[in-house]
């Protein structure tokens, strides 16, 4: 009894996962590429942690659909993320622009890394001046002369 | 140099302030650019009139709340009964569009008509966007969402998700008066 469950739970697992509803005709490889390439860059509103390209939600179908149609007619790639930009603000970006707004997001962590950098030469700088200059003589230079041949 | 001892405890205040200000934010209210922008254009057809059309343009010299909403939608559902109230107190005029994705491939018009009659009516026309077009246009993607639009055809205020009783006494109400002047 109990393998026959384990059968039964194999074919479960053996079954391919039922296709996609986003089963298109055959297009032009290059509006596919173009479709690839954008929608991976965008963020659905629906389910904001996916990309556009990922969503299986309704909105995004629709909004693949209109940026597929834009494509076919001929607008670049700028003119569709500012189509979308236009209506749903740079949240749909996942690379925001660099704007007044952004600075403190794009240069904050090269801010704090300058910081430390400081930080650490002044630190640094500190303990040197802390380890006293005491000059060799004659003897305990023969020595480490000897030290450093062996 | 006793101070530095604090640092970290100064930089782990600052670290729950953050959280503590983040966690109190909806990640799901997109600041929408189309404030105090130009409310999108467009005529469309009815619901129940299908050979009847409605534009933007009618609409000019008054203040009213655009609602886009679907029987779908399940917070539609919720917000419905306050708008068929808010609808009857007559402060403002609410216009429907129902928003149906253009891949969604039941009867979404005849489906609304029933959600309204079940429900109730609170829109003064309800329009039917047939491929989800004029709702893109608007960046819904959380229904329900309402636009409040001025005389001039401006949105003022947006609001994603349901409108509460707070949102429509302290936001909408008060707004929609001073437009009104």
């Amino acid at each position: 009894m109990k393998r026959i469950h384990f059968i039964a739970l194999l074919l479960i697992c053996l079954v391919p996962a039922a296709p996609g509803k986003e089963a298109q005709p055959a297009e032009d490889p290059q509006i596919a590429q173009r479709m690839k390439n954008l929608t991976q860059q965008l963020r659905c509103l629906v389910c904001q942690n996916e990309t556009l390209a990922d969503s299986q939600a309704d909105l995004a179908e629709d909004l693949r659909r209109e940026i597929r149609e834009q494509m076919k007619a001929g607008k670049t790639d700028q003119e569709i993320l500012a189509y979308l930009t236009q209506r749903y603000g740079d949240f749909v970006l996942y690379k925001p622009p660099v704007k007044a707004t952004t600075y403190l997001l794009w240069f904050g962590p090269f801010v704090v890394l300058l910081c430390g950098l400081l930080l650490l030469f002044q630190y640094l700088r500190r303990r040197k001046q802390l380890i006293p200059d005491i000059a060799l003589t004659a003897e305990e230079r023969k020595r480490a002369e000897q030290l450093l041949r062996t | 140099m006793k101070w530095l001892l604090f640092i970290p405890l100064g930089l782990f205040v600052g670290l729950v302030l953050f959280l503590a200000i983040g966690l109190r934010k909806d990640p799901h209210e997109v600041p929408s650019p189309l404030i105090n922008k130009p409310a999108p254009a467009f005529q469309l057809p009815h619901l129940q009139e299908p050979t009847k059309t409605f534009s933007t343009e009618e609409m000019r010299g008054k203040v009213w709340l655009l609602n886009f909403w679907g029987s779908w939608c399940i917070a539609c559902r919720d917000e419905h009964p306050l708008l068929v109230k808010y609808a009857e107190s007559k402060i403002l005029p609410i216009y429907g569009v129902d928003y149906k994705y253009a891949n969604d491939n039941t009867d979404e018009r005849a489906a609304a008509r029933q959600f309204l009659e079940e429900l109730g009516n609170p829109y003064t026309q309800t329009i039917y966007d047939a491929d989800g077009r004029t709702s893109i246009d608007y960046g819904v993607y959380g229904a329900p969402e309402s636009f409040l639009i001025d005389k001039n055809g401006v949105i003022r205020f947006k609001q994603i998700g349901p409108i509460t009783e707070d949102v429509w006494n302290n936001k909408i109400v008060p707004l929609a008066k001073q437009l009104n002047q």
